[in-house]
């Protein structure tokens, strides 16, 4: 059992939990993920460690309501235990000084590249941030990220915030101006986003690197259900990345994929909005 | 020889040619639940079964169990109507009857042995088996899963006796557990899963065995004094040094064969394509046949085909029924003969309406414009010499394509090693398949101090070979560990 120290709201619809796992805590490096199980019916659910406070033998994961499980779990409060957490898992982030490197965060996809920036920031490098969201309600963790960003840029669909449009328009800039090098780009967010971003950078040649966020059971590589092709070669996200080469990623597979259980889902998607929110704290 | 002789005599006094019938839900019924299939022996006829056995004084019959059984001795037993002690003889030598009583292949171990089988039909020791640990179940079990026969067992246990760490829950390293904590040990066994029991709890079905039953023999291995630690990916967590340098005097590696091949053809990673172990983790280990009251989904179409034909896919496909599929065929390339699954369990498969196509095999996964799978495009195959394996080896026939209608397939063509674990070992000798190199008679690794056992050590095998490798490696360790402490636990 995995105690919850902590609970904040990041965005609407995004949680922030911090919990007590203290062998996560001191094994886990930027890039790995855990598999979540809430209670005894629950299901397993991968999601990424953000931080870890060894010291204080925590973790800290957000969570964004989008089925029956994060759902669930956002009724959760401090003191409340989840049943199982197991990790970490996956291959960490491959960190070098690689130069200039953009960073760029797609709605919760934020938090998985926040630890993963902040080591690229330690390793040396000059770090472009470019964050995007629907709107200004779901950016998380602006200030972590705008406080070791060398260049900081906002980008929300609908305007509400930042410069209106999409991440990669501010890449296409950054990219297409040619007043420095880049040496390489990691893009974490939805698969829609990151495959538009792969797509902008691969026209000018920047190798750029995702998290991929398939459908997971196990996440030790017993299964399949995560895999992904990359480079014409059948991959297991969970345990050979999550982290990929983006320009090699078949993206209409990964889509097709993610898609497969959406009928099975929408019979359990509970009609209801986080306790939190409702009362208004 | 004079002992056989005399063995041979007594069989004219006894039925040889009857034999013990197990009663199993009606085919029409079982398909529509997850029950177990077989209900079990009455008293009457176990004790009528336990009368047919000839006591051999050379029993042939141990020979064929891998882990050594008294069979002998507990059937006498339950022949004389002593339960409680034919229990007792069966947990001298295997931790887990009930589940082996159930699943083992007996029909190639001891039953292969008995002599009445030379003559007429064998001792259903299996049958036996099973009764006799499922008797103790429902007579015997407290609430806390100490059995009433073992209630001495944790007394074993001395609080500074040496510690030893276990990697993996499934068969081999619960029976390795059991024993070292059997001999005094205190043992830690580190499973990452958030069940132990391993493939006995993510791939053998609810109705060949009942998930209740793998728990009480899980808590009968607690009992004896072993700490059982879940959600512990050790390799990710901790790795071997660490373990060594916590205290642990040996490791052993009982990790098994998880990870799914897949054949690399076109179309594999289409929407309904399945590994097995997906398809059985989904329904057994997460229970998805009960979805939405259970989190976990699964989705089965109409017509499913299941390529392989070992347990994994005879499972696959009966599991697939039960999940509402109109249509199951297995799909094997070699012939019905070949088949590598239990017997009775093809004929459970057959009697529950699973098709048998032979002699084919896939060559391509065909999808629509949605990315889901609409037909599987198979070629005829023909049997060659046997191989370097002694098995015939399939050919393609040229041009003797066939497409099937499936909206399901499920890949069950053999599992790999599981390496997590094993990458993180550094030195460890493996295999040209990711297998650990062990010493055949200790299964001890190039590494001192570290052992290995069960289908990470063999590839995909049965679980009576994992747990007799566990046990082959609780002798090993305890022999090494008293070198290392001058015979000190």
């Amino acid at each position: 059992m995995f105690k919850i120290i902590e609970k904040t709201v990041a965005a609407e619809g995004v949680h922030k939990f911090v919990i007590l796992s203290p062998e996560i805590a001191s094994a886990a490096l930027p890039g790995q993920f855990v598999v979540v199980r809430l209670d005894e019916k629950g299901e397993r659910i991968p999601l990424t460690i953000a931080e870890t406070e060894p010291e204080k033998g925590v973790i800290t994961l957000f969570v964004q309501e989008a089925g029956k499980t994060t759902k669930k779990m956002c009724l959760l409060n401090p003191g409340d235990f989840i049943s199982d957490i197991a990790g970490p898992l996956g291959k960490p982030s491959e960190i070098e000084k690689y130069g200039t490197v953009i960073c760029v965060g797609g709605g919760v996809g934020t938090a998985v590249i926040y630890p993963l920036a902040k080591a690229l920031k330690s390793a040396g490098n000059r770090l472009i941030v470019i964050l995007g969201a629907r709107s200004k309600k779901f950016i998380i963790l602006e200030n972590e990220m705008k406080s070791i960003a060398d260049e900081f840029y906002i980008t929300t669909d609908d305007g509400s915030y930042g410069q209106k449009g999409l991440v990669t328009d501010v890449i296409k800039k950054l990219l297409s101006t040619g007043s420095q090098t880049f040496n390489i780009v990691y893009a974490i967010g939805p698969i829609v986003m990151m495959r538009a971003v792969s797509d902008t950078t691969a026209v000018h040649g920047v190798r750029t690197i995702v998290s991929l966020n398939p459908i997971m059971v196990d996440g030790t590589g017993m299964c399949g259900s995560c895999r992904v092709t990359v480079g014409g070669v059948t991959k297991f996200a969970c345990v050979d990345g999550p982290d990929f080469d983006a320009h090699a990623v078949d993206w209409a597979e990964l889509m097709n994929r993610s898609k497969f259980f959406k009928d099975k889902e929408s019979l359990v998607v509970v009609g209801h909005k986080c306790r939190l929110e409702k009362d208004g704290r | 020889m004079s002992g056989i002789n005399a063995d041979w005599k007594k069989m004219e006094d006894k039925n040889i040619n009857y034999c013990v019938k197990m009663p199993l839900q009606k085919p029409e019924e079982r398909i529509k639940n997850f029950s177990e299939v077989s209900l079990g022996l009455s008293f009457e006829s176990a004790l009528k079964e336990a009368k047919r056995c000839l006591q051999c004084k050379n029993p042939s019959c141990v020979k064929g169990c891998p882990v050594g059984i008294n069979i002998p001795g507990f059937i006498k037993k339950i022949a004389d109507n002593d339960l409680l002690s034919a229990v007792s003889v069966l947990k001298q030598k295997n931790n887990l009857p009930a589940v082996c009583g159930r699943v083992c292949p007996q029909e190639n171990q001891c039953e292969l042995h008995c002599i009445l089988g030379k003559k007429g039909m064998p001792i259903s020791i299996g049958y036996l088996e099973r009764f006799a640990a499922d008797w103790e179940m429902t007579n015997y079990s407290k609430p806390n899963g100490i059995s009433g026969t073992e209630k001495t067992a944790v007394s074993h246990q001395k609080e500074n006796a040496c510690k030893i760490a276990v990697v993996g829950a499934g068969p081999a390293g619960l029976t390795c557990a059991a024993d070292l904590a059997k001999k005094g040990y205190r043992v830690t066994l580190y499973e990452s899963l958030h069940l132990p029991g391993g493939v006995l709890v993510y791939g053998i079905p609810e109705f060949r065995l009942p998930k209740s039953i793998v728990e009480q023999e899980v808590n009968y291995i607690k009992s004896l004094g072993v700490i059982i630690k879940t959600n512990f990916v050790i390799g990710k967590i901790k790795t071997a040094d660490d373990l060594f340098k916590e205290g642990n005097k040996a490791i052993f590696i009982g990790t098994g064969a998880g990870l799914p091949r897949f054949p690399g053809i076109i179309g594999e990673n289409l929407n309904g394509v399945y590994s097995a172990n997906e398809l059985l983790v989904r329904v057994n280990l997460m229970k998805a046949y009960m979805f939405p009251d259970y989190d976990t989904p699964v989705r089965i179409g109409k017509k499913v085909a299941v390529i392989g034909a070992g347990n994994v896919a005879v499972d696959s496909a009966r599991v697939s029924l039960r999940l509402g599929a109109e249509e199951v065929s297995i799909v094997y390339r070699r012939s019905a003969e070949e088949m590598p699954a239990r017997k009775e369990e093809i004929e459970n498969a057959r009697e529950e309406g699973v098709k048998f196509i032979m002699l084919a095999a896939p060559v391509r996964f065909i999808g629509n414009s949605a990315g889901e799978l609409v037909s599987m495009e198979c070629v005829r195959m023909r049997l060659a010499e046997p191989d370097s394996s002694g098995r015939k080896r399939p050919v393609r026939i040229e041009e003797s394509n066939f497409l099937m209608d499936v909206d399901t397939a499920i890949i069950a063509i053999g599992q790999n090693p599981n390496p997590l674990f094993i990458k993180s070992v550094s030195g460890l000798t493996t295999g040209r398949q990711g297998n650990i190199i062990i010493n055949g008679m200790t299964c001890a690794t190039n590494i001192t101090g570290i052992f290995a056992g069960g289908d990470i050590t063999t590839g995909a095998a049965t679980v009576i070979e994992a747990m007799g490798a566990g046990k082959k490696a609780a002798i090993a360790i305890d022999e090494y560990v008293k070198s290392l402490t001058g015979g000190n636990l």
